[in-house]
């Protein structure tokens, strides 16, 4: 009878003791949730005010040693009126909805910023965030200079000889590996870059049999860095027996990028689908150096 | 465990009862206290205390976090946790078996399934004006409901309710509904796949004025509707002829118990999602402190169940501040090796 009531007592104390944290308040201080939205923050050279970001924050580098509000769908009103924030960005994908209405109860000044993955979309991230944080000129300028960019990539990519069948796959856990299908991220990205998607027959990201693989005749597997990473290198990838057959493992072509670059539709996409289109098209890599490269001075 | 009701037959006494409940009282009103107190913004106790008693002194922020955020999510926690002790301890009961909980019935499998339907199908336009936000509870409710009365129905001959069939039923069930789930969960896409996930962990984060309302007639009527069956489960526990011959009207308190627990659980499952363990585990550690005898049983797992919630929950909102943990994987990480150690102690002390 004792012991658990000394052990109850313990654990209150505990509990008391960490409840102690937060900060004085100082202006501008800003939440970022939502990777794309960190990374415009960033982009905007307002990276220095932010002070905590959410669990898909993962670029730059500098926001993994921010505090975390958690994933972005799982966030804690309390949490975010404890970093005592003068602007709470949420991506509109963020939640859970009561925790939002919460925060609007606390009176915690909230923008909800679009979050579409298309290239229009990014456009419409950067002048959400812009307006929001009172930078709508650069804004404007970075919105421009991405969609202008978005448009030189896909100008070369039309001249592309040949449109390769793509295969996006999450990861190589165990099971079956699960493949991008219609109406995804990767399915956007294959396309923007001049690929087509070798999985056509579902939407969302589902398990792919071998059998489903095989029959989808890859020309290119295209796969995040870590999935490759632990699965032992490019090949080991390219040795495995799900993959044996396919055009894909037959020429080696594997093709590794970093998820959130690829799939995060942020201010790096021209980028990204430049990256993605020359691993696709390599003869069209003089076009895309000359065509379609960032402006000298622009953004690395 | 078959030492322990000649130990309680021994030991009973109104006064021991009395003392029992008085500890388990004082520990609750703790952690009430300490749960109002407890939070991501450092909130001085004695600020709580003149928010509480008179709010028009405090600062709108403060009173707003206390009020609007820790009030209702203190007695949200608590009357879930009371709920699903107090439900699991009348499983444990009814089925004579120390591994029942009100999961068993179908109430947690049939509520996870609504609700995933409404988290991958979305709610109907036709009704999505009328329900709104309140969409994805009141189908965790229905569901939760509907698949115990179809197991009950399924049970139940000529008015008479067999035990082993309801939880062959239950089992059957649980594997469909497990089943439609994962079909749910195979057709979600990336987002609803990881709201799904969080929804499964549980979570008092929600906890608003509207949801307390809507758990609190639920909560209060099981726990106060256990106290009448207190009688009944005592008399089960020698067997239902046994029961019956005592002078138990034992088929209309079966039913009523499914019902009560369907509809609390259910209610539960609503507010917060799905939180394992407090109705499998809290029943036993009462067991083990207070003996099997209901009449003390319900009330004790009422209180504690709602005490371990809370300190559950204090947990999953401070240890990883400004973030929370799911409260699931609290309540299974602290009540699984707490059980374990008194499960070990008490074989121990009383060797088979």
């Amino acid at each position: 009878m004792m012991k658990p009531v000394i052990l109850l007592a313990t654990l209150l104390l505990l509990v008391s003791q960490v409840s102690a944290q937060t900060s004085p308040q100082t202006t501008g201080r800003i939440v970022s949730v939502g990777g794309a939205v960190t990374e415009i923050v960033n982009e905007l050279g307002l990276g220095d005010r932010l002070v905590a970001v959410d669990s898909t924050s993962l670029h730059p580098l500098e926001m993994r040693a921010l505090p975390q509000v958690g994933y972005m769908r799982a966030l804690s009103a309390e949490g975010v009126a404890a970093l005592h924030p003068d602007l709470v960005l949420l991506s509109d994908n963020a939640g859970p909805p009561a925790t939002i209405e919460q925060m609007r109860g606390l009176g915690i000044p909230l923008k909800l910023i679009p979050d579409r993955p298309t290239p229009e979309g990014v456009a419409d991230k950067i002048r959400a965030v812009g307006a929001a944080l009172g930078r709508q000129g650069e804004a404007e300028t970075m919105a421009r200079e991405t969609t202008d960019r978005l448009a030189a990539v896909s100008r070369v990519v039309e001249k592309a000889a040949g449109r390769p069948r793509v295969l996006f796959l999450m990861g190589l856990g165990r099971g079956a590996p699960v493949a991008a299908g219609r109406n995804t991220a990767a399915d956007a990205m294959i396309r923007l870059a001049g690929g087509i998607n070798a999985i056509d027959g579902y939407d969302g990201y589902k398990p792919a049999s071998g059998e489903a693989i095989l029959d989808a005749a890859p020309d290119v597997l295209l796969l995040p860095t870590e999935a490759v990473d632990a699965a032992g290198g490019r090949d080991a990838v390219l040795a495995l027996p799900q993959f044996a057959g396919t055009p894909a493992a037959l020429s080696g072509r594997l093709v590794v990028m970093d998820t959130l670059y690829l799939l995060g539709f942020g201010p790096r996409l021209p980028d990204a689908v430049a990256d993605l289109a020359l691993a696709l098209h390599p003869e069209l890599a003089q076009d895309l150096a000359n065509d379609a490269a960032p402006k000298p001075g622009g953004r690395s | 465990m078959t030492s322990l009701p000649l130990r309680d037959a021994i030991w009973t006494g109104r006064s021991r009862h009395a003392g029992i409940l008085a500890i388990l009282s004082v520990l609750a009103a703790v952690a009430i206290i300490a749960s109002l107190g407890v939070g991501a913004s450092a909130i001085s106790p004695g600020t709580v205390l003149r928010t509480l008693l008179h709010a028009a002194d405090a600062s709108p922020r403060d009173a707003a976090i206390v009020l609007h955020l820790r009030l209702p999510r203190t007695l949200l926690g608590f009357g879930l946790g009371a709920a699903l002790a107090v439900s699991g301890a009348m499983m444990q009961g009814l089925f004579r078996n120390p591994l029942a909980d009100p999961g068993l019935i179908g109430v947690s499998a049939g509520g996870a399934m609504a609700a995933v339907a409404v988290i991958v199908l979305g709610v109907p336009a036709l009704l999505a004006g009328t329900v709104g936000p309140f969409a994805l509870p009141l189908a965790a409710f229905a569901g939760s409901l509907c698949t115990t009365l179809a197991i009950q129905r399924i049970a139940s001959d000529d008015g008479r309710t067999d035990v082993s069939t309801l939880l062959l039923a239950g089992i059957a069930i649980n594997a469909i509904a497990g089943a439609v789930t994962g079909f749910l969960i195979f057709g979600s896409d990336d987002r609803q796949l990881r709201d799904i996930t969080f929804w499964s962990m549980g979570s008092l984060g929600g906890a608003t004025w509207t949801t307390v309302l809507g758990l609190a007639p639920f909560a209060v009527g099981a726990v106060v509707a256990a106290g009448r069956w207190a009688g009944v489960l005592d008399a089960l526990l020698l067997g239902e002829r046994e029961a019956g011959l005592l002078g138990f009207d034992v088929e209309p308190a079966k039913r009523r118990i499914v019902i009560a627990t369907a509809a609390a659980v259910g209610a539960g499952v609503a507010a917060a999602g799905v939180i394992g363990f407090v109705g499998l585990v809290v029943p036993h550690l009462v067991r083990l402190m207070a003996g099997a005898g209901h009449r003390l049983l319900l009330p004790a797992s009422a209180l504690l169940g709602g005490t371990l919630m809370l300190c559950a929950d204090m947990l999953a909102r401070t240890v990883v501040i400004p973030a929370e943990l799911p409260i699931g994987l609290v309540t299974a990480l602290l009540g699984g090796p707490f059980f374990l150690w008194l499960l070990i102690r008490q074989r121990r002390s009383f060797p088979p």
